[in-house]
């Protein structure tokens, strides 16, 4: 069922492709070899421009820094698999499949089919993204931009993201890091979803910490040199988190 | 950009998703991480796709917004007020679609 997340996203960055002017067999190629939607959408007008390769691979790469955080949380699940497995099922981890399988498992079980049920939600991701994706690169001069079709993909990602709200501190975080990525939109490299995640994290802790997370972090950014603002307000306020 | 430029410069971000992704699953030694660390990490994902989103609603041009007349905040409130009636993805697309395609073709907002 959300499974429908993935299919504007994929005509899209299909069309997307196409439009900035890379030719059909190169579309396709990135498509099925990258199948990263948000990087290929962030390189493409840099390719088209004929930006420098170490700007194109330095913005993707911070496009993708969330799967790096990601892989951290994958890894307790994946770890019972060698490393070239692991590799392979990392490739796949998209973010539609963490989502799915993040909310459905708490902790690595050998009696639930976890790896089942990824191998399961990957393969109908990978078909939800790959197959509008190349109908968007071959239909691309077919398809009509100008009445928003983009925006599909965006709605998308709207009901995905309500999806994963489940209290009010998920949705102070969700805001936190909405208005932090507006605010941090004109650093490059499309490092403002960085700064976001960094800004939710932060929130996220201080609030559910249950006291020890919010001074642990106000701890970890004094002694990073971050200037405490009177010392008797650090003490009580470690007290208070 | 044409030809094996391009090529290398998709092959490059191939490698830069496999990287990425498998990031923390590429050594084999134990990886412990503090739990205040994996507590703060479950907000992750939101936050990935807030950043996301947020900007693509409320900017434009790498600006806000300065009127309300635009069509993807209709699309975007229709498609909020699906979701927490029914839940449903599909349906919130094409709510969203069924508001912001009238507006922009119509009253090009």
């Amino acid at each position: 069922m959300s499974a429908w997340a993935s299919v504007p996203g994929g005509l899209v960055t299909g069309v997307a492709m196409v439009k900035s002017g890379l030719s059909v067999p190169l579309a396709l190629f990135m498509s099925l070899v990258v199948f990263a939607g948000s990087a290929q959408l962030a390189a493409v007008p840099l390719m088209a421009v004929g930006a420098p390769m170490w700007v194109i691979w330095a913005t993707a790469l911070c496009v993708n820094l969330r799967f790096v955080i990601f892989s951290a949380q994958w890894r307790p699940f994946f770890q019972r698999f060698s490393r070239g497995r692991r590799i392979v099922l990392g490739y796949f981890t998209a973010d539609l499949s963490y989502v799915l399988f993040m909310k459905r498992f708490r902790e690595p079980r050998d009696d639930e089919g976890q790896i089942e049920y990824f191998l399961g939600a990957t393969c109908v991701n990978w078909s939800a993204w790959q197959f509008p994706s190349i109908a968007g690169i071959v239909l691309a001069d077919v398809i009509p931009t100008q009445w928003g079709l983009g925006f599909a993909g965006v709605l998308a990602l709207l009901g995905l993201t309500y999806s994963l709200l489940s209290d009010r501190t998920t949705a102070l975080a969700a805001l936190v890091a909405g208005a932090a990525a507006v605010a941090a939109f004109a650093l490059p490299f499309r490092l403002h979803i960085v700064v976001a995640i960094a800004a939710a994290v932060c929130v996220g802790l201080m609030i559910d910490g249950g006291g020890d997370a919010g001074r642990r972090v106000r701890d970890w950014l004094w002694r990073a040199g971050v200037p405490r603002r009177g010392d008797g307000m650090a003490r009580d306020g470690g007290a208070a988190a | 950009m044409t030809g094996w430029h391009a090529f290398v410069t998709i092959a490059g971000l191939a490698l830069i998703t496999v990287v990425t992704r498998s990031f923390f699953l590429l050594s084999d030694r134990e990886l412990v991480l503090p739990t205040w660390v994996q507590r703060g990490l479950r907000y992750a994902p939101l936050a990935a796709l807030a950043a996301v989103l947020v900007p693509e609603i409320i900017m434009s041009q790498g600006h806000l917004i300065d009127t309300w007349k635009d069509a993807r905040l209709f699309a975007v409130a229709a498609s909020t007020g699906y979701f927490f009636w029914r839940r449903g993805i599909l349906g919130t697309i094409l709510t969203g679609m069924a508001v912001l395609v009238p507006l922009k073709l119509l009253l090009g907002w």
